[in-house]
């Protein structure tokens, strides 16, 4: 379970988390959804420990994330994978050897190691690919070798960060399709960040809409879809006023 | 007035003390063996291998120039033979060291600091966090290794070429006999010349590394922070091998 136990973050002057409350069952998909620089992507970054918070912390499977020393890190970030808004993917080295890398780290022998390459590859339909580079794949390959860099490591929880940004309509819903595929395949509880609706009800257990610097609503697709709090319906609706 | 210099002061206690915290956290990492050490090899060729052709060809060029001015000067007053010694001693104690590691700097350094930079704005080593890494053993280490190790080696074959090509222009252009040039190279010898330009070398190569990677992670703002990433490394580490050319001077000499 991830706990988001009023967390506060600033940078500068600026509060960007004010007190964000949100709790993330084992085993659902909570999508975070909300305007574009309202601190989505800096919640998510506080559950692995890339951002420390100024108040407040978050909670996984009792750890609290700010209180960990970097052993304690390690040990957390095996639990979780990652997939960053534009992959993230180590410019120098194959695809492949991307998804091999976080692997390297948890001692496996080779032969593990390619078979779980090969099979992550296989989830996100890059069967092939192993020997190009990153800067040969298009955005959409690029985001696939993301989640198979994530799901090769079959953490507990998956963490996506703007997953569908960028993307066309048609590769929006294949990456859907993914992560939905991947939850069921591994069974893990994640957490999406994005301003797709599209893709946050094609994923979404339960939907947190983030404003202001806090939790306007959380609630399950079709509370979201029909819900009337006038902020939360100006953004479903996509209307500027 | 007050103010400023208050805050100069604050900024420069601030800096020190990131640059303590980024020692500490480094000497801490080494214990993470299992993952610089297999890539100390890559980063010895990489900035050993990939500098020899910058530092060879400026090298050759030091020595003749060097032999042609030391003739330039010595001619009627000392006996030529001392441009063996004045190529020599400059070489080992000054020129290779340093003109060495100002074009290093330039080279590795900005190498380093683009190529962290990059991957700080891109997201990279946030993504090395998630994956268990600690980016200090895998991208930091290795390079400040690799550089403390390999720039000796590139000074010694500096010093080597620099001392070759003066002799080479002493015989053809200045009309000096072998003999004569071993003669004034080994006049002053100590071997002290050559550990101390050695040392120094390593001493350049560490700091280089340290700089160019620090700056080159501490990189925001895209496109624009790594130019300014690189610009920043590549000027500390050459005002900082200057410095450091005075300090071993005046420690060592």
């Amino acid at each position: 379970m991830i706990e988001f136990r009023d967390l506060q973050k600033s940078f500068g002057p600026k509060p960007v988390l004010s007190g964000v409350t949100l709790t993330v069952k084992d085993g659902e998909t909570m999508v975070i959804i909300g305007y574009s620089g309202t601190g989505k992507s800096v919640a998510l970054k506080h559950v692995v420990g890339l951002l420390h918070p100024d108040a407040g912390d978050v909670i996984v499977d009792g750890r609290a994330v700010s209180t960990l020393d970097r052993a304690g890190l390690t040990a957390l970030r095996r639990d979780i994978g990652y997939v960053f808004q534009f992959a993230a993917l180590f410019d120098s080295l194959t695809v492949a050897e991307n998804v091999a890398l976080g692997l390297r780290r948890r001692n496996l022998d080779d032969d593990e190691i390619a078979e779980r390459v090969r099979e992550a590859l296989a989830l996100v339909d890059l069967t092939g690919s192993d020997e190009r580079l990153p800067a040969e794949l298009s955005g959409g390959m690029r985001k696939r070798v993301g989640i198979a860099r994530a799901i090769a490591l079959r953490p507990k929880y998956l963490l996506y960060d703007e997953p569908t940004t960028g993307l066309d309509p048609v590769t929006s819903a294949v990456m859907d399709g993914l992560m939905v595929r991947a939850r069921e395949h591994l069974g893990v509880t994640g957490v999406v960040v994005t301003h797709d609706l599209r893709s946050a009800y094609a994923v979404g257990d339960r939907i947190a809409m983030l404003y202001e610097g806090r939790i306007r609503q959380v609630a399950t697709v079709q509370e979201i879809q029909e819900t009337e709090d006038p902020v939360v319906r100006q953004f479903i609706e996509g209307r500027a006023a | 007035m007050i103010r400023t210099i208050g805050r100069g002061a604050v900024a420069a206690i601030e800096s020190a003390g990131r640059w303590g915290y980024f020692i500490a956290d480094l000497g801490r990492a080494a214990a993470d063996v299992g993952t610089w050490s297999r890539l100390l090899v890559g980063q010895m060729r990489r900035i050993g291998v990939d500098s020899l052709p910058v530092a060879v060809f400026i090298a050759a060029f030091t020595g003749i120039v060097l032999a042609l001015q030391a003739s330039y000067t010595f001619t009627g007053t000392v006996p030529l033979y001392f441009v063996g010694t004045l190529v020599g001693k400059t070489m080992m104690l000054e020129l290779g060291p340093v003109l060495t590691g100002l074009a290093l700097a330039g080279r590795v350094g900005a190498t380093m600091a683009a190529e962290l930079g990059t991957m700080k704005v891109t997201e990279q080593v946030d993504a090395l966090e998630t994956l268990a890494y600690n980016p200090l053993s895998y991208l930091v280490l290795p390079r400040v290794l690799a550089a403390t190790m390999m720039f000796p080696v590139i000074v010694a074959l500096s010093m080597l070429i620099g001392v070759c090509t003066g002799w080479l222009t002493s015989l053809v252009l200045l009309h000096l006999s072998t003999p004569d040039f071993i003669k004034g190279l080994k006049l002053f010898y100590v071997f002290k010349d050559t550990w101390f330009g050695l040392f120094k070398s390593a001493t350049f190569g560490c700091t280089i590394a340290l700089v160019s990677c620090r700056v080159g992670l501490a990189t925001y703002g895209g496109a624009e922070g790594v130019g300014r990433s690189t610009t920043h490394a590549v000027v500390y580490s050459a005002v900082l091998i200057l410095l450091l050319d005075a300090f071993w001077a005046v420690v060592l000499l």
